[in-house]
């Protein structure tokens, strides 16, 4: 019994100490972003390696989930006899939550992990206390451009992700199914409203700040060790996705 | 060197992507016929029920929609409804005896502001309100008259039977 509760409340300063450092660094990594913005080559590569080597699991992903958007929306509609709806339904329900939520998880498995497991090696061959000899500052060197790279590259992947998607919801729809492409896309702009497109692209921007800030922590303060790396990049994708949803409940209310 | 060439070259075309991909979405799919910035004036109106009316909704003419709902307010001093109506100026004919009526769009659609040309000659300016109206129709008003007229007629039609 005592070691119970002395088990729970290890946990619980554990878990405190970890967001305690989470805050801490945070605060560290947003004091140093304005110069890093400084020199865009770094920032630059970091969209490279977050943004564009992403773009075909995020087009390929979004590509699929719109024609199953598409014929799980069309059967419904079907069933109510207004099929026309489907662009409606479709674009509302990518732009305010699939779209961003499905990036930013996606984001997190193929772009956080790199970066965690990254960082992680680096702390575990000495990499970063060697640039800490040479007085180069690990955090604005290593650390803030990566960060920058994944928030600049979240809400365009977020865009590319909705409009794909799309694509596929009007494949399914206007191509195999026969709804009226005039009645899809007129519906559509109906009801869309720019302030719709904003909410999607604000919570991209949310999500990836919090994904790359919680990769690049994980990476960051991960045990030097084979087994800490990879701990680490497991709690990334844990803790992201985690931390997407109840984000995503948060910005909903907040926006709705 | 040229590694870093083509990092440039392909994280220039991401962005392109993403930035179009953000530029179709706010204008293709977005209701956006009367942007920020075109062409457009004023009309208000005032309407003693507006219904479920809302900023947005569109004005048209003969089906046609030639603005948008702007603000909607309420008048103290006539409690009534102050609608502001966005009209695209290339309408810029509209006789000034001409009414506005919100109507509802389909049985379960939102609700508009339809404009019925009238015969004058002058014609409706930024700012001009317009007088003739009619208002919103609540259905719970008119179930309320068509039962009230009912139980009249019930009335009148037993008040002889009991005289005699």
């Amino acid at each position: 019994m005592t070691s119970l509760l002395a088990e729970m409340f290890g946990n619980t300063r554990r878990f405190l100490e970890r967001l305690g450092a989470l805050a801490w660094f945070s605060l560290q990594v947003l004091r140093q972003a304005p110069a890093a913005a400084l020199r865009p080559r770094l920032v630059v590569e970091q969209v490279y390696h977050s943004g564009a080597l992403s773009l075909v699991i995020i087009m390929t992903c979004g590509l699929f989930i719109g024609m199953v958007i598409g014929l799980q929306g069309y059967d419904l509609l079907h069933r109510i006899g207004s099929e026309d709806a489907l662009g409606v339904g479709a674009a509302l329900s990518l732009l305010k939550e699939l779209g961003p939520v499905v990036t930013a998880l996606l984001f997190a498995g193929r772009a956080g992990t790199a970066l965690a497991s990254e960082l992680g090696l680096m702390r575990a061959t000495d990499q970063l206390s060697a640039m800490e000899v040479m007085a180069v500052d690990p955090m604005q060197r290593v650390v803030v451009p990566r960060f920058l790279g994944g928030l600049v590259a979240m809400p365009l992947l977020t865009a590319i992700f909705i409009a794909v998607a799309l694509f596929g919801v009007q494949l399914v729809g206007v191509q195999f199914f026969g709804i009226d492409q005039g009645q899809f896309w007129s519906q559509m702009r109906g009801a869309v409203e720019p302030g719709d497109v904003y909410e999607g692209l604000i919570k991209g921007l949310v999500f990836g700040m919090s994904c790359s800030l919680i990769a690049v922590f994980e990476g960051y303060t991960a045990d030097p060790t084979a087994e800490g790396v990879a701990r680490a990049t497991t709690r990334t994708v844990v803790i992201s996705a985690v931390v997407t949803l109840v984000l995503d409940y948060i910005l909903t209310a907040l926006m709705l | 060197m040229r590694q870093s060439r083509a990092i440039d070259v392909s994280t220039g075309l991401f962005v392109l992507l993403g930035m179009t991909a953000i530029l179709f979405l706010v204008t293709q799919i977005t209701n956006r016929d009367f942007a920020w910035g075109a062409e457009s004036y004023r009309l208000t109106a005032q309407f003693e029920n507006i219904g479920g009316l809302k900023a947005g909704a569109p004005v048209s003419m003969a089906g046609v929609t030639i603005g948008r709902v702007e603000s909607i307010g309420y008048d103290m001093q006539a409690f009534k409804a102050d609608v502001t109506m966005r009209i695209d100026a290339r309408y810029d004919r509209i006789p000034n005896d001409s009414d506005a009526s919100i109507y509802t769009a389909g049985l379960l659609g939102g609700q508009y502001v339809g404009i019925t040309p009238g015969n004058a000659e002058d014609v409706y300016h930024d700012g001009d309100r317009v007088e003739f109206v009619q208002d919103a129709i609540v259905l719970e008003n008119l179930i309320s008259k068509y039962l009230f007229s009912q139980a009249g007629k019930d009335q009148a039609a037993a008040t002889p039977a009991a005289q005699e």
